[in-house]
């Protein structure tokens, strides 16, 4: 191999990361690059890793539950709540309706605190510094929700296994319909910054596209998969805790770009507040726990259940051998599968497209890395 | 397809998204907190500082010393060293010490004490000078944290 000199050299690698500010955590991104071209990425990640799924070995059941709010820490209740539907998938029992109810209310004001926290930092990396404020002022709104029922804010602990840690607080209805009537004419404010922001406009359309079938391929799911037009949520395609019962819609558009995951985000705040107004309307009386032990021993056998966490498809399978520990735990993370897609996504393109993509992945690096 | 073209040229998506920032100016929009001169009000439910509860009337600990709260912990942070008492044959409780610096304040142990006697109070001024001052023993845990007092 002949000796290179710099002036032939037409191919830079660069690292984006492990500190870069736009990859949303200790994401390394190698870049080959032809000038300011994108040939290639490699993205290597594990630098978060903390082995979740071996400490789940070592716990038992109960005590793995505050565990998973650690995997996807911007949207904890959804990880929760997956955990807790698959642990009471083996024990074959179901929370009952009161719990169902205030779960998918949780549930929903999580996804829109999830996704004013994508909001913010997305338009954060294009270059939109306003959106930022207005995105975290509103998200603190739900939060203080959940601070208020869970007794924290970001790690919340919010479920149990067979229902919910305690009866919702004296004004907890009324809290999520005034929240839910504050928060849709915000979603409207997000919009006028930006949706016909030349700029945001310019910085967004035709970038990163996914096509349905890469979307398939690459096994994309949530908002993603729905920018290509593929409508799928798992919240009407396999209804869980009593999503059945509420009306709502899942956004689609067409042409699976950067722009198009951002008006699909937009629009399935708006589903989510309506979600969470319904069931907060029509909370039902009753019990909040099923009938379990206090020492959870599921009967020998496994189970797998996958819900639509703000981020795309969040499945835990779960494996008991008859004990109090968990056999075998693993998570099927929405970060990590559509993390797949970046290299995809930003072949051909420029390298500040790929701070756009990296921003409209919505990855959390807790969740890739477990 | 003249509008649309004019509206363009005078940037009028820009003045869009401009209006809803000075729509923003306002004063009462404020949100900053002004934080060691006021503190924010934390919820009831809020799992915080540690505490061993004693009995008002009596000041004798609540804690039975069962270690239920020892063995819910997921990080196996409390020890709880409890002693037979000869004269009643009742357990008692002689030591307790509470990790901090490992505790993720998951509140299992405030869950399944049979006596109430461990719960996670309101205190969220946590920092400490050193790791040592994280391990907290029977006696700071019964005293509770005491809110700094900042002069201001």
């Amino acid at each position: 191999m002949p000796e290179t000199t710099f002036l032939d050299a037409t191919e830079l690698v660069l690292n984006m990361g492990p500190q870069h500010p736009s990859t949303h955590g200790v994401l390394r991104v190698v870049l080959k690059l032809d000038g300011e071209k994108v040939l290639g990425t490699d993205c290597v990640i594990g630098y978060l890793h903390r082995g979740l799924e071996k400490v789940a070995e070592n716990r038992t059941w109960v005590q793995f539950n505050p565990y998973v709010d650690r995997l996807d820490y911007v949207a904890a209740v959804s990880n929760s709540l997956a955990y807790c539907l698959a642990v009471e998938k083996l024990l074959n029992v179901e929370a009952p309706p009161r719990a169902q109810a205030v779960r998918v209310i949780l549930t929903e004001l999580n996804r829109i605190g999830s996704h004013l926290l994508w909001l913010g930092t997305h338009a954060l990396d294009i270059g939109a510094i306003t959106p930022v404020f207005y995105c975290f002022r509103e998200r603190e709104e739900s939060i203080k929700i959940l601070e208020k029922y869970c007794g924290a804010r970001l790690t919340t602990h919010a479920f149990r296994i067979g229902g919910l840690p305690a009866e919702p607080y004296d004004g907890f209805q009324k809290d999520v319909l005034a929240f839910c009537e504050m928060f849709l004419p915000k979603v409207d404010e997000y919009e006028e910054l930006l949706t016909n922001n030349r700029i945001w406009i310019g910085r967004l359309q035709n970038v990163g596209v996914l096509t349905a079938g890469e979307c398939k391929e690459y096994g994309v799911t949530g908002p993603m998969l729905r920018a290509a037009g593929v409508k799928w949520d798992i919240r009407k395609a396999l209804p869980y805790s009593g999503y059945d019962k509420y009306d709502f819609e899942i956004p689609t558009r067409t042409n699976g770009d950067t722009y198009d995951r951002y008006l699909v985000r937009i629009q399935e705040m708006r589903q989510s507040a309506r979600i969470a107004r319904q069931a907060a309307e029509s909370l039902p009386d009753g019990p909040i726990m099923a009938k379990v032990s206090k020492v959870v021993k599921p009967p020998v056998g496994e189970a797998y259940v996958s819900i639509e966490a703000p981020k795309g498809e969040l499945g835990f399978y779960v494996v008991s051998d008859g004990s109090a520990q968990p056999y075998r735990v693993r998570v099927r993370p929405p970060s990590f599968v559509n993390l797949q897609a970046l290299d995809r996504m930003v072949r051909g393109a420029l390298i500040a497209d790929v701070v756009a993509v990296i921003g409209t992945l919505d990855i959390v690096l807790g969740e890739v890395d477990r | 397809m003249m509008p649309a073209l004019l509206k363009k040229i005078l940037l009028g998506d820009l003045w869009e998204g401009l209006r809803v920032t000075f729509r923003n100016q306002n004063p009462k929009y404020i949100y900053t907190e002004q934080y060691p001169s006021q503190r924010p009000v934390v919820p009831e439910r809020y799992r915080g500082a540690p505490r061993l509860r004693t009995d008002p009337a009596t000041g004798k600990t609540l804690c039975n010393g069962c270690g239920a709260c020892a063995l819910a912990c997921p990080e196996d942070l409390i020890v709880v060293g409890s002693e037979r008492n000869p004269e009643t044959k009742k357990k008692e409780l002689v030591t307790y010490t509470f990790d901090l610096s490992r505790c993720m304040f998951c509140g299992l142990c405030q869950e399944a004490c049979p006596t109430d006697a461990i719960v996670l109070t309101q205190g969220f001024e946590l920092a400490m000078y050193s790791r040592e001052g994280q391990i907290w023993d029977r006696q700071r845990l019964e005293e509770g944290l005491k809110p700094t007092v900042y002069k201001c």
